[in-house]
Protein backbone atom coordinates (compact mmCIF):
# COMPACT_ATOMS: atom_id res chain seq x y z
CA UNK A 1 0.00 0.00 0.00
CA UNK A 2 1.19 3.53 -0.79
CA UNK A 3 1.29 5.93 2.01
CA UNK A 4 -1.03 8.36 0.28
CA UNK A 5 -3.65 5.35 0.26
CA UNK A 6 -3.28 5.02 4.00
CA UNK A 7 -7.33 5.65 4.57
CA UNK A 8 -8.26 7.99 7.02
CA UNK A 9 -11.99 7.03 7.59
CA UNK A 10 -13.18 8.57 10.74
CA UNK A 11 -16.31 6.60 12.59
CA UNK A 12 -15.12 7.52 16.03
CA UNK A 13 -14.13 3.78 16.93
CA UNK A 14 -10.77 5.65 18.71
CA UNK A 15 -12.48 8.15 20.22
CA UNK A 16 -9.41 10.76 19.71
CA UNK A 17 -7.46 8.62 21.90
CA UNK A 18 -4.99 7.17 19.67
CA UNK A 19 -4.34 6.86 15.48
CA UNK A 20 -2.99 3.84 14.19
CA UNK A 21 0.59 3.53 12.29
CA UNK A 22 -0.10 1.72 9.41
CA UNK A 23 3.42 0.75 7.59
CA UNK A 24 2.92 1.91 3.83
CA UNK A 25 4.98 2.79 0.82
CA UNK A 26 6.03 6.26 0.18
CA UNK A 27 7.09 8.30 -3.07
CA UNK A 28 10.18 6.78 -2.82
CA UNK A 29 9.80 3.10 -1.93
CA UNK A 30 10.68 3.00 1.21
CA UNK A 31 8.32 1.98 4.26
CA UNK A 32 7.21 4.25 6.68
CA UNK A 33 4.45 4.89 9.22
CA UNK A 34 1.39 6.76 8.05
CA UNK A 35 -1.21 7.21 11.25
CA UNK A 36 -4.89 6.12 10.53
CA UNK A 37 -7.52 7.14 12.33
CA UNK A 38 -9.61 4.33 10.77
CA UNK A 39 -10.81 2.48 7.78
CA UNK A 40 -14.16 1.55 6.58
CA UNK A 41 -14.53 -2.55 6.18
CA UNK A 42 -12.92 -2.47 9.78
CA UNK A 43 -14.74 -0.15 11.09
CA UNK A 44 -18.16 -1.53 10.15
CA UNK A 45 -17.34 -5.06 11.53
CA UNK A 46 -15.95 -3.41 14.67
CA UNK A 47 -19.52 -1.42 14.55
CA UNK A 48 -21.34 -5.26 13.65
CA UNK A 49 -19.71 -6.54 16.53
CA UNK A 50 -21.00 -4.33 19.25
CA UNK A 51 -24.54 -3.96 17.58
CA UNK A 52 -24.78 -7.47 18.47
CA UNK A 53 -23.42 -6.94 21.99
CA UNK A 54 -25.73 -4.67 22.39
CA UNK A 55 -28.76 -6.66 20.80
CA UNK A 56 -27.76 -9.12 23.53
CA UNK A 57 -27.85 -6.53 26.47
CA UNK A 58 -30.54 -5.25 25.55
CA UNK A 59 -32.31 -8.50 25.35
CA UNK A 60 -31.32 -9.65 28.76
CA UNK A 61 -32.46 -6.25 30.38
CA UNK A 62 -35.89 -6.81 29.27
CA UNK A 63 -35.45 -10.07 30.89
CA UNK A 64 -34.50 -8.29 33.91
CA UNK A 65 -37.60 -6.00 33.71
CA UNK A 66 -39.91 -8.56 33.39
CA UNK A 67 -38.32 -10.83 36.52
CA UNK A 68 -37.14 -13.50 34.76
CA UNK A 69 -33.34 -13.04 35.65
CA UNK A 70 -31.48 -11.19 38.63
CA UNK A 71 -29.62 -7.91 37.59
CA UNK A 72 -26.43 -9.95 37.79
CA UNK A 73 -27.50 -11.23 34.42
CA UNK A 74 -27.29 -7.72 33.01
CA UNK A 75 -24.35 -6.37 34.28
CA UNK A 76 -22.51 -9.61 32.88
CA UNK A 77 -23.64 -8.94 30.04
CA UNK A 78 -23.14 -5.27 29.77
CA UNK A 79 -19.35 -6.40 31.07
CA UNK A 80 -18.77 -8.39 28.02
CA UNK A 81 -18.36 -11.23 30.66
CA UNK A 82 -19.79 -14.61 30.46
CA UNK A 83 -20.50 -16.96 33.36
CA UNK A 84 -17.05 -18.88 33.48
CA UNK A 85 -15.49 -15.29 33.41
CA UNK A 86 -17.68 -13.54 36.31
CA UNK A 87 -17.20 -16.98 37.75
CA UNK A 88 -13.51 -16.47 37.98
CA UNK A 89 -13.56 -12.54 38.98
CA UNK A 90 -15.90 -13.67 42.00
CA UNK A 91 -13.88 -16.70 43.10
CA UNK A 92 -16.97 -19.01 42.76
CA UNK A 93 -18.13 -22.02 41.22
CA UNK A 94 -19.97 -21.62 37.89
CA UNK A 95 -23.10 -23.23 38.96
CA UNK A 96 -22.98 -20.63 42.08
CA UNK A 97 -22.98 -17.59 39.73
CA UNK A 98 -25.54 -19.74 37.33
CA UNK A 99 -27.76 -19.93 40.32
CA UNK A 100 -27.20 -16.17 41.08
CA UNK A 101 -29.09 -15.08 37.95
CA UNK A 102 -31.90 -16.31 38.68
CA UNK A 103 -34.12 -13.65 41.22
CA UNK A 104 -35.14 -15.72 43.87
CA UNK A 105 -31.71 -16.88 44.37
CA UNK A 106 -30.85 -13.34 43.92
CA UNK A 107 -32.83 -11.72 46.53
CA UNK A 108 -31.41 -14.06 49.55
CA UNK A 109 -27.59 -13.32 48.83
CA UNK A 110 -25.68 -11.27 51.50
CA UNK A 111 -24.30 -8.20 51.80
CA UNK A 112 -20.72 -9.55 51.22
CA UNK A 113 -21.30 -11.62 47.73
CA UNK A 114 -23.86 -8.12 46.46
CA UNK A 115 -20.37 -5.67 47.28
CA UNK A 116 -18.30 -8.38 45.58
CA UNK A 117 -20.24 -8.22 42.73
CA UNK A 118 -20.80 -4.78 42.57
CA UNK A 119 -16.96 -4.35 43.19
CA UNK A 120 -16.43 -6.76 39.36
CA UNK A 121 -19.04 -4.56 38.09
CA UNK A 122 -17.51 -1.27 38.72
CA UNK A 123 -20.87 0.05 40.10
CA UNK A 124 -21.95 0.51 43.88
CA UNK A 125 -23.96 -2.36 45.86
CA UNK A 126 -27.29 -0.07 45.60
CA UNK A 127 -27.22 0.15 42.17
CA UNK A 128 -26.57 -3.80 41.81
CA UNK A 129 -30.15 -3.92 43.88
CA UNK A 130 -31.92 -0.85 42.87
CA UNK A 131 -35.61 -1.48 42.70
CA UNK A 132 -35.96 0.62 39.57
CA UNK A 133 -35.66 -2.24 37.57
CA UNK A 134 -39.24 -2.96 37.61
CA UNK A 135 -40.23 0.61 36.09
CA UNK A 136 -37.10 -0.34 33.52
CA UNK A 137 -34.83 2.36 34.33
CA UNK A 138 -31.56 1.48 34.41
CA UNK A 139 -28.99 3.54 34.69
CA UNK B 1 8.18 6.88 45.56
CA UNK B 2 8.79 9.44 43.69
CA UNK B 3 10.70 8.27 40.49
CA UNK B 4 10.25 8.42 36.76
CA UNK B 5 13.19 6.90 34.79
CA UNK B 6 14.40 8.74 31.44
CA UNK B 7 12.15 6.40 28.73
CA UNK B 8 11.50 6.95 25.06
CA UNK B 9 8.18 5.79 24.46
CA UNK B 10 7.75 5.17 20.18
CA UNK B 11 4.58 4.09 19.43
CA UNK B 12 3.69 0.33 17.61
CA UNK B 13 1.28 -1.06 15.46
CA UNK B 14 1.72 -4.54 17.44
CA UNK B 15 2.11 -4.36 21.47
CA UNK B 16 4.78 -7.46 21.63
CA UNK B 17 7.60 -5.53 19.01
CA UNK B 18 6.72 -2.78 20.51
CA UNK B 19 7.71 -3.63 23.90
CA UNK B 20 10.81 -5.02 22.90
CA UNK B 21 12.10 -2.38 21.06
CA UNK B 22 11.28 0.15 23.32
CA UNK B 23 12.95 -1.32 26.11
CA UNK B 24 15.93 -1.91 24.42
CA UNK B 25 16.31 1.76 22.96
CA UNK B 26 16.33 2.28 26.73
CA UNK B 27 19.69 0.40 26.91
CA UNK B 28 21.08 1.86 24.01
CA UNK B 29 19.99 -0.74 21.09
CA UNK B 30 18.23 0.66 18.47
CA UNK B 31 15.77 -2.24 17.03
CA UNK B 32 12.57 -0.96 15.32
CA UNK B 33 9.50 -2.54 15.12
CA UNK B 34 9.53 -4.62 11.84
CA UNK B 35 12.88 -5.93 13.38
CA UNK B 36 11.27 -6.93 15.90
CA UNK B 37 8.42 -9.00 14.12
CA UNK B 38 10.72 -10.16 11.49
CA UNK B 39 13.57 -11.50 14.08
CA UNK B 40 10.60 -12.71 16.52
CA UNK B 41 8.82 -14.79 13.43
CA UNK B 42 5.52 -12.61 13.84
CA UNK B 43 4.25 -13.58 10.60
CA UNK B 44 1.88 -16.90 10.67
CA UNK B 45 -1.44 -18.13 9.53
CA UNK B 46 -3.60 -20.77 11.17
CA UNK B 47 -7.37 -21.77 11.04
CA UNK B 48 -8.29 -24.14 13.56
CA UNK B 49 -11.73 -25.25 13.19
CA UNK B 50 -11.75 -27.57 16.19
CA UNK B 51 -10.75 -24.68 18.69
CA UNK B 52 -13.85 -22.41 19.42
CA UNK B 53 -14.40 -19.08 20.68
CA UNK B 54 -17.85 -18.05 21.55
CA UNK B 55 -18.41 -20.61 19.34
CA UNK B 56 -16.74 -20.06 16.46
CA UNK B 57 -13.66 -21.35 14.93
CA UNK B 58 -10.66 -19.51 15.60
CA UNK B 59 -8.48 -18.01 12.47
CA UNK B 60 -5.11 -16.44 13.43
CA UNK B 61 -2.82 -14.09 11.91
CA UNK B 62 -0.12 -14.01 14.74
CA UNK B 63 1.30 -17.08 16.52
CA UNK B 64 0.47 -17.17 20.43
CA UNK B 65 1.02 -14.12 22.44
CA UNK B 66 4.57 -14.35 23.99
CA UNK B 67 6.23 -16.35 21.06
CA UNK B 68 8.02 -13.04 19.08
CA UNK B 69 9.22 -11.93 22.80
CA UNK B 70 10.63 -15.17 22.99
CA UNK B 71 12.53 -16.11 19.60
CA UNK B 72 13.27 -12.05 19.47
CA UNK B 73 15.53 -12.09 22.87
CA UNK B 74 16.69 -15.80 22.35
CA UNK B 75 18.07 -15.09 18.62
CA UNK B 76 19.77 -11.62 19.67
CA UNK B 77 21.44 -12.69 22.84
CA UNK B 78 18.86 -10.59 24.98
CA UNK B 79 18.66 -12.07 28.68
CA UNK B 80 14.84 -11.45 30.43
CA UNK B 81 14.18 -11.64 34.22
CA UNK B 82 10.65 -13.13 34.35
CA UNK B 83 7.72 -13.33 37.45
CA UNK B 84 4.78 -13.83 38.26
CA UNK B 85 2.68 -13.47 41.32
CA UNK B 86 -0.23 -14.58 43.41
CA UNK B 87 -0.30 -12.17 45.68
CA UNK B 88 -1.29 -8.60 43.97
CA UNK B 89 -0.10 -6.16 46.42
CA UNK B 90 3.46 -8.42 46.58
CA UNK B 91 3.49 -7.60 42.48
CA UNK B 92 3.10 -3.96 42.94
CA UNK B 93 5.67 -3.91 45.62
CA UNK B 94 8.11 -6.04 42.82
CA UNK B 95 7.88 -3.14 40.47
CA UNK B 96 8.32 -0.31 43.11
CA UNK B 97 11.87 -2.45 44.27
CA UNK B 98 12.50 -2.56 40.28
CA UNK B 99 11.72 1.41 39.76
CA UNK B 100 13.63 1.95 42.60
CA UNK B 101 16.49 0.68 41.12
CA UNK B 102 16.06 2.52 38.29
CA UNK B 103 14.79 -0.67 35.47
CA UNK B 104 12.13 -0.32 33.44
CA UNK B 105 9.59 -3.00 33.42
CA UNK B 106 7.87 -4.53 31.39
CA UNK B 107 4.18 -7.20 32.06
CA UNK B 108 0.80 -8.36 30.36
CA UNK B 109 -1.98 -6.61 31.54
CA UNK B 110 -5.86 -7.03 30.64
CA UNK B 111 -7.16 -4.68 28.20
CA UNK B 112 -10.35 -4.26 29.22
CA UNK B 113 -10.17 -2.20 32.58
CA UNK B 114 -7.41 -0.08 30.80
CA UNK B 115 -9.31 3.36 31.47
CA UNK B 116 -7.07 5.05 29.10
CA UNK B 117 -8.26 2.65 25.73
CA UNK B 118 -10.96 3.74 23.90
CA UNK B 119 -14.61 1.81 24.78
CA UNK B 120 -14.79 0.11 21.46
CA UNK B 121 -11.57 -1.74 21.78
CA UNK B 122 -11.96 -2.52 24.94
CA UNK B 123 -13.02 -6.18 25.99
CA UNK B 124 -11.67 -9.21 27.64
CA UNK B 125 -8.04 -9.70 25.67
CA UNK B 126 -5.54 -10.40 28.13
CA UNK B 127 -2.03 -10.95 26.38
CA UNK B 128 -1.51 -6.85 26.12
CA UNK B 129 2.22 -5.50 27.19
CA UNK B 130 3.01 -2.27 28.13
CA UNK B 131 6.48 -0.69 30.11
CA UNK B 132 6.31 0.92 33.24
CA UNK B 133 8.53 3.24 33.86
CA UNK B 134 8.05 5.32 36.63
CA UNK B 135 5.89 6.44 39.53
CA UNK B 136 4.76 9.55 41.75
CA UNK B 137 2.90 9.29 44.33
CA UNK B 138 0.38 7.13 43.92
CA UNK B 139 0.44 7.26 39.59
CA UNK B 140 2.55 4.73 37.45
CA UNK B 141 3.81 6.00 34.04
CA UNK B 142 2.97 4.01 31.58
CA UNK B 143 4.61 3.19 28.00
CA UNK B 144 1.57 1.49 26.07
CA UNK B 145 3.32 0.88 22.74
CA UNK B 146 -0.64 1.26 21.06
CA UNK B 147 -0.82 4.57 22.44
CA UNK B 148 0.85 7.90 20.72
CA UNK B 149 1.64 9.14 23.98
CA UNK B 150 3.05 7.87 27.82
CA UNK B 151 -0.22 7.51 29.80
CA UNK B 152 -0.45 7.01 33.39
CA UNK B 153 -2.60 4.52 36.12
CA UNK B 154 -3.00 4.81 39.66
CA UNK B 155 -1.81 1.98 41.46
CA UNK B 156 -5.36 0.59 41.84
CA UNK B 157 -6.05 0.93 38.19
CA UNK B 158 -2.69 -0.92 37.33
CA UNK B 159 -3.05 -3.27 39.99
CA UNK B 160 -6.48 -4.69 38.70
CA UNK B 161 -5.64 -5.05 34.82
CA UNK B 162 -2.47 -7.05 36.01
CA UNK B 163 -4.67 -9.30 37.73
CA UNK B 164 -7.24 -9.53 34.62
CA UNK B 165 -8.81 -12.72 35.35
CA UNK B 166 -10.30 -15.14 31.89
CA UNK B 167 -7.99 -17.09 28.98
CA UNK B 168 -4.00 -16.08 29.45
CA UNK B 169 -4.99 -14.28 32.75
CA UNK B 170 -1.32 -12.44 33.20
CA UNK B 171 -1.49 -13.46 36.66
CA UNK B 172 0.77 -10.08 37.11
CA UNK B 173 3.57 -11.29 34.84
CA UNK B 174 6.16 -8.92 34.70
CA UNK B 175 9.83 -9.11 33.07
CA UNK B 176 12.51 -6.98 32.98
CA UNK B 177 16.18 -6.83 31.17
CA UNK B 178 18.95 -8.52 32.95
CA UNK B 179 21.66 -9.06 31.11
CA UNK B 180 22.32 -6.29 27.67
CA UNK B 181 24.99 -6.90 25.40
CA UNK B 182 26.56 -4.09 24.66
CA UNK B 183 25.44 -4.43 21.02
CA UNK B 184 24.08 -7.17 18.81
CA UNK B 185 24.19 -8.70 15.65
CA UNK B 186 21.44 -8.43 13.86
CA UNK B 187 22.02 -10.95 10.95
CA UNK B 188 22.22 -14.13 11.85
CA UNK B 189 19.00 -13.08 14.24
CA UNK B 190 17.50 -11.75 10.16
CA UNK B 191 18.52 -15.22 8.57
CA UNK B 192 16.87 -17.58 11.88
CA UNK B 193 14.01 -15.63 11.69
CA UNK B 194 13.57 -15.83 7.61
CA UNK B 195 13.72 -19.21 8.00
CA UNK B 196 11.47 -19.92 10.56
CA UNK B 197 8.77 -18.19 9.18
CA UNK B 198 9.29 -19.89 4.99
CA UNK B 199 9.28 -22.79 7.36
CA UNK B 200 5.65 -22.24 9.13
CA UNK B 201 3.94 -20.80 6.05
CA UNK B 202 5.52 -23.68 3.69
CA UNK B 203 5.85 -26.95 5.17
CA UNK B 204 3.98 -27.42 8.20
CA UNK B 205 2.41 -31.04 7.80
CA UNK B 206 -0.76 -29.99 9.38
CA UNK B 207 -3.32 -28.63 6.95
CA UNK B 208 -4.27 -26.28 9.06
CA UNK B 209 -1.19 -24.02 9.23
CA UNK B 210 0.39 -21.45 6.54
CA UNK B 211 -0.23 -21.44 3.19
CA UNK B 212 -2.36 -24.84 3.45
CA UNK B 213 -4.30 -22.96 6.20
CA UNK B 214 -5.48 -20.31 3.75
CA UNK B 215 -6.34 -22.69 0.96
CA UNK B 216 -7.85 -24.69 3.82
CA UNK B 217 -10.16 -21.79 5.17
CA UNK B 218 -11.02 -21.25 1.53
CA UNK B 219 -12.49 -24.81 0.91
CA UNK B 220 -14.82 -23.91 4.62
CA UNK B 221 -15.82 -20.48 3.56
CA UNK B 222 -17.09 -21.21 0.49
CA UNK B 223 -19.24 -23.49 2.02
CA UNK B 224 -20.62 -21.19 4.89
CA UNK B 225 -23.80 -20.51 3.66
CA UNK B 226 -24.91 -23.88 2.59
CA UNK B 227 -23.42 -25.01 5.81
CA UNK B 228 -24.67 -23.01 8.20
CA UNK B 229 -27.00 -20.95 7.12
CA UNK B 230 -26.95 -17.60 6.35
CA UNK B 231 -26.82 -15.39 9.71
CA UNK B 232 -24.02 -17.96 11.45
CA UNK B 233 -22.36 -17.88 8.32
CA UNK B 234 -21.68 -14.43 8.62
CA UNK B 235 -20.96 -14.44 11.85
CA UNK B 236 -18.02 -16.92 11.42
CA UNK B 237 -16.95 -14.67 8.60
CA UNK B 238 -17.01 -11.90 11.04
CA UNK B 239 -14.24 -13.89 13.00
CA UNK B 240 -11.89 -13.67 10.20
CA UNK B 241 -12.33 -9.97 9.71
CA UNK B 242 -12.03 -9.29 12.62
CA UNK B 243 -8.79 -11.59 13.46
CA UNK B 244 -7.57 -9.44 10.41
CA UNK B 245 -8.41 -6.39 10.88
CA UNK B 246 -9.46 -5.22 14.65
CA UNK B 247 -6.61 -6.15 16.73
CA UNK B 248 -4.97 -3.62 13.85
CA UNK B 249 -2.49 -5.68 12.75
CA UNK B 250 -3.41 -9.02 11.32
CA UNK B 251 -3.89 -10.00 7.50
CA UNK B 252 -2.48 -6.70 5.68
CA UNK B 253 -1.16 -5.22 8.32
CA UNK B 254 1.57 -7.85 9.09
CA UNK B 255 2.16 -8.32 5.61
CA UNK B 256 2.98 -4.51 5.11
CA UNK B 257 4.82 -4.72 8.60
CA UNK B 258 7.38 -7.61 7.07
CA UNK B 259 7.49 -5.74 3.88
CA UNK B 260 9.06 -2.98 6.31
CA UNK B 261 11.54 -5.39 7.81
CA UNK B 262 12.64 -7.10 4.65
CA UNK B 263 13.60 -3.29 3.58
CA UNK B 264 15.53 -2.66 6.26
CA UNK B 265 16.76 -6.39 6.37
CA UNK B 266 18.17 -5.70 2.58
CA UNK B 267 19.89 -2.80 3.93
CA UNK B 268 21.89 -4.85 7.07
CA UNK B 269 22.14 -7.99 4.64
CA UNK B 270 23.47 -6.57 1.86
CA UNK B 271 20.68 -8.01 0.07
CA UNK B 272 18.84 -6.44 -2.90
CA UNK B 273 16.68 -9.37 -3.49
CA UNK B 274 14.96 -8.85 0.32
CA UNK B 275 14.42 -5.39 -0.98
CA UNK B 276 12.54 -6.23 -4.20
CA UNK B 277 10.31 -9.04 -2.04
CA UNK B 278 9.49 -6.12 -0.04
CA UNK B 279 7.41 -4.51 -2.69
CA UNK B 280 6.17 -7.92 -3.45
CA UNK B 281 4.94 -9.04 0.38
CA UNK B 282 3.27 -5.32 -0.20
CA UNK B 283 1.62 -6.26 -2.87
CA UNK B 284 0.20 -9.21 -0.91
CA UNK B 285 -1.15 -7.37 1.63
CA UNK B 286 -3.55 -5.25 -0.96
CA UNK B 287 -4.71 -8.64 -1.58
CA UNK B 288 -5.78 -9.42 1.93
CA UNK B 289 -7.32 -5.64 2.35
CA UNK B 290 -9.41 -6.52 -0.83
CA UNK B 291 -10.42 -9.83 1.32
CA UNK B 292 -11.71 -7.39 4.44
CA UNK B 293 -13.74 -5.40 2.19
CA UNK B 294 -15.56 -8.50 0.40
CA UNK B 295 -15.86 -10.24 3.93
CA UNK B 296 -17.01 -7.22 5.96
CA UNK B 297 -19.63 -6.50 3.06
CA UNK B 298 -21.26 -10.35 4.23
CA UNK B 299 -20.61 -9.24 7.52
CA UNK B 300 -23.07 -6.24 6.77
CA UNK B 301 -25.31 -7.90 5.22
CA UNK B 302 -25.50 -10.89 7.50
CA UNK B 303 -28.92 -12.21 6.63
CA UNK B 304 -28.51 -12.75 2.90
CA UNK B 305 -25.71 -15.52 1.26
CA UNK B 306 -24.63 -14.40 -1.99
CA UNK B 307 -22.25 -14.87 -4.33
CA UNK B 308 -19.52 -13.13 -2.13
CA UNK B 309 -18.54 -16.15 -0.36
CA UNK B 310 -17.46 -17.84 -3.60
CA UNK B 311 -15.30 -14.23 -4.71
CA UNK B 312 -13.36 -14.24 -0.81
CA UNK B 313 -12.85 -18.16 -1.10
CA UNK B 314 -11.65 -16.96 -4.40
CA UNK B 315 -9.25 -14.36 -3.47
CA UNK B 316 -8.35 -16.87 -0.78
CA UNK B 317 -6.87 -18.97 -3.40
CA UNK B 318 -4.83 -16.21 -4.95
CA UNK B 319 -3.57 -15.36 -1.54
CA UNK B 320 -2.10 -18.60 -0.91
CA UNK B 321 -0.41 -18.57 -4.17
CA UNK B 322 0.70 -15.87 -4.25
CA UNK B 323 2.24 -16.21 -0.37
CA UNK B 324 3.35 -19.62 -1.73
CA UNK B 325 5.53 -18.32 -4.42
CA UNK B 326 6.55 -15.39 -1.96
CA UNK B 327 7.96 -17.67 0.77
CA UNK B 328 9.65 -20.33 -1.80
CA UNK B 329 11.70 -17.00 -3.25
CA UNK B 330 12.38 -15.61 0.13
CA UNK B 331 13.58 -18.86 1.21
CA UNK B 332 16.31 -18.79 -1.80
CA UNK B 333 17.22 -15.15 -0.97
CA UNK B 334 18.49 -16.06 1.64
CA UNK B 335 20.55 -19.28 0.80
Amino acid sequence: MKSKDVPQDDANMMQGKFREPVYSLDKDGNYTTVKSVGWNPKNEVMQEAWDVANEKIEDVKQKVIAGKLSPIAYYLEKNLMDVSLLAKYMGLWRWTVKKHLKPKNFKKLSDEVLEKYAEVFDITKEVLIDKNWSNGVVE
Amino acid sequence: MNKVLKFEHKQSAHCENGVVSNLMRFYDIEISEPMVFGIGSGLFFSHMPFLKVNGIPVTSFRPLPGIIFKRTSKRLGLKFEKHKYSNPDKAMLALDKNLDAGIPTGMLVGVYHLTYFPDPYRFHFNAHNLVVFGKTDDTYHISDPIMEEPKTLTYNELKRVRFAKGTFAPKGHMYWAKDVPKSVDLKPAIIKGIKHTCKDMLTIPIPMFGVKGIRFLSKKLRNYPKKLGARKAASYTGQIVRAQEEIGTGGAGFRYMYGAFLQEAAEIMNNPKLKKLSYEISEVGDLWREFAIITGRIVKNRNKADESYDHAADLLLKIADKEEDFFKKLQKAIK
